[in-house]
């Protein structure tokens, strides 16, 4: 069992640890959370990701008890917990402004959680050093927070919510006050921690990139409903529609209407007087059914001739990106339509084949794209 | 580089002279050895000493010193517990209505409070005394305590409360733990606030003390109306020398503890 993808919401048999049914949170006439349903399982590094707005913080805030859902039910292994205060849930939030103690040292804030529940201080004080040694902040413990630096401080409060080893620890946009350099690092010293403890992490950010990296699983939210819940890949390669795709990532939006030309396979009228083009789906469409192609720049191939391939279309260069390991051609369409077409610069830039006002032909395959329906 | 010009000089003086003139004469005076406040008849510090002796000022600074204690505490007690419901307990009904109300007496002439205080008293019967004086200065302190402590309390970050709860602790442990330290240094200028009002008023003691309780401003004011004696100018003399003394610990205390907070960021910058 040891080479065993884990994903236990593929396998029926998996009870959920945390189950939203049919929650919705109203503050006023606004609705912040619209009639939601999810299932987030045991050791799952789970990544809220959305716009602000998007009541992926009410969510969390429901979670931790700050909230109470106006509708529905919330459970955390199998138990209603509406009602129940904060600090008599399971759950430990790491806040976005860390909200450090700022008149306790670090010793005294890791310890602040376990002293509420625990007398014995010889077993705070090996839960304390433990901690501190996982977040690597031994040198710190006689600290106070305003006496060290940003990324040390973000340390301290995952340090802090994790002391009482909580079923579910929650973190809210952990890593936004960081800059980029040590996010990344940190991103994967999270996951780190997260694989060591065993704790179900759920995860809010609005950076795209981040959940893709440390989630086992991204839910996108859009005004208070999930517009999808997958893998960071199925997300990526598989989204189910455009505000999905277009969301994550960079993606070209063909729009047309489908017709069955074989199974699984339409062809996509998308303007008048061009060939159309071709396109597998597992999804079904009718004929003359309004649909929409998402491809991914980097899926879109980039030639001077007419080259051999599923779907090719003659464009012009419009603009190009350079960034240094690659670079994003935008290629104009006879018809207005700009295509951006990825390719990674395995040469120097001198010697680049195609520059500003180029005609070029652009390629991709039946199968580089996603045909959706809205 | 920027050089006093003579317009600035002449107008600094003026203001000086202005602040502090009268009360340089006053304390010159109390070292005055004439009976007579506004001859100078050598130094001497007799009227110092006469003043220990007298049991009339001494009281009454003793009553002075009670009342602001206990009130300037009870208030400090009432007012931060307004302030943390005005500030934290979300929008309920009639909020805007509290909260006018708990500054309206800000605003309110004393002689109006001291008076209405007064009728409430002689109408429930109550004995005019130290409990009166304590009850009148506690009820317009508090606003006062109220004012400051909300402002720090609106500033306050309350994701440190939601941490506390979070970690366990009830509502009332995490005030205890966590709120409470962090709006300390409000809480106690806060007190400081009320206790110096009290100190010093003389509108609403007059109005709510009986015969049995002299506060010293009221002592002095009254022995003022016999004539100024040597005595009152050295009594003064004493309260400004305190004061300064008082402010002159505050300032260096506040001085070292923004240089340690300074020394101790730069400390975590090169750490990091």
């Amino acid at each position: 069992m040891a080479d065993t993808v884990f994903a236990p919401w593929d396998d029926p048999d998996q009870k959920p640890l945390i189950r939203f049914r049919n929650v919705t949170k109203r503050f006023g006439d606004f609705t912040a959370i619209d009639d939601l349903t999810l299932d987030i399982f045991e050791q799952e590094f789970f990544a809220l990701l959305g716009p602000s707005g998007c009541g992926k913080t009410t969510m969390m805030r429901m979670l931790a008890g700050f909230e109470n859902p106006t509708e529905g039910r919330i459970e955390l292994a199998g138990n209603d917990i509406a009602g129940v205060p904060p600090n008599k849930r399971a759950v430990n939030m790491m806040f976005q402004s860390y909200a450090l103690f700022p008149h306790l040292s670090i010793w005294d804030n890791i310890a602040f959680g376990l002293r509420r529940e625990s007398s014995d201080k010889a077993a705070i004080s090996a839960r304390v050093e433990e901690m501190l040694k996982l977040t690597r902040l031994e040198k710190f413990a006689k600290r106070k927070p305003h006496q060290i630096s940003g990324g040390q401080r973000q340390r301290v409060a995952l340090a802090r919510s994790l002391a009482k080893a909580p079923k579910l620890l929650l973190l809210d946009e952990p890593l936004g006050a960081l800059d980029a350099k040590l996010r990344e690092a940190t991103q994967f010293e999270l996951m780190d921690i997260q694989e060591k403890t065993g704790t179900t992490f759920v995860i809010v950010t609005h950076d795209q990139e981040e959940a893709m990296t440390v989630a086992s699983r991204v839910a996108v939210m859009d005004e208070g409903r999930i517009m999808q819940v997958a893998t960071p890949e199925q997300i990526y390669e598989a989204p189910q529609s455009v505000y999905v795709a277009d969301f994550i990532g960079d993606v070209n939006i063909i729009r047309g209407s489908a017709t069955a030309v074989g199974p699984d396979r339409y062809q996509i009228a998308w303007a008048e007087g061009r060939d159309p083009v071709h396109a597998v789906s597992t999804r079904p469409f009718s004929d003359g059914q309004e649909c929409h192609l998402a491809i991914r720049p980097e899926k879109v191939s980039i030639h001077a001739e007419h080259p051999a391939a599923d779907n090719a279309v003659q464009g012009k260069v419009l603009d190009i990106a350079y960034l240094g390991n690659l670079s994003t051609y935008h290629v104009e369409l006879p018809t207005g339509e700009i295509i951006k077409a990825q390719v990674a610069n395995t040469r120097r830039i001198s010697r680049r084949a195609f520059t500003w006002e180029d005609p070029v032909w652009i390629s991709w395959t039946e199968t580089a794209g996603v045909l959706l329906d809205q | 580089m920027n050089r006093l010009s003579p317009f600035n000089v002449v107008s600094l003086t003026m203001g000086f002279v202005f602040l502090y003139v009268p009360m340089l004469i006053l304390v010159i005076f109390s070292f005055n050895e004439s009976k007579l406040v506004t001859v100078w008849a050598g130094f001497s510090t007799k009227w110092y000493g006469e003043l220990l002796a007298n049991d009339a000022f001494l009281d009454a600074a003793w009553v002075t010193l009670q009342v602001a204690v206990i009130s300037s505490t009870i208030a400090t007690v009432l007012g931060t517990m307004a302030a943390y419901v005005l500030v934290r307990g979300g929008r309920f009904f009639g909020r805007t209505l509290f909260s006018g109300m708990i500054y309206a007496p800000l605003v309110m002439p004393e002689v109006i409070t001291g008076l209405s205080l007064l009728l409430l008293f002689i109408g429930i019967g109550m004995d005019r005394g130290v409990l009166t004086i304590v009850l009148a200065h506690t009820t317009f302190s508090m606003c006062f305590v109220s004012v400051v402590v909300s402002s720090r309390l609106m500033t306050f970050d309350q994701s440190l409360e939601e941490a506390a709860l979070d970690l366990g602790a009830s509502p009332f442990t995490a005030f205890r733990l966590v709120t409470l330290p962090i709006i300390a240094p409000a809480v106690v200028s806060g007190w400081l606030l009320a206790f110096t009002l009290s100190l010093d008023d003389l509108v609403i003691a007059s109005f709510t003390s009986g015969p049995s309780a002299t506060t010293l401003p009221m002592k002095i004011w009254s022995s003022v109306r016999l004539g100024v004696s040597p005595e009152i100018n050295a009594l003064s003399t004493i309260l400004i020398g305190l004061v300064t003394i008082g402010v002159i610990c505050a300032s260096l205390a506040s001085k070292q503890a923004a240089l340690r907070a300074k020394r101790d960021e730069q400390q975590a910058a090169r750490a990091a």
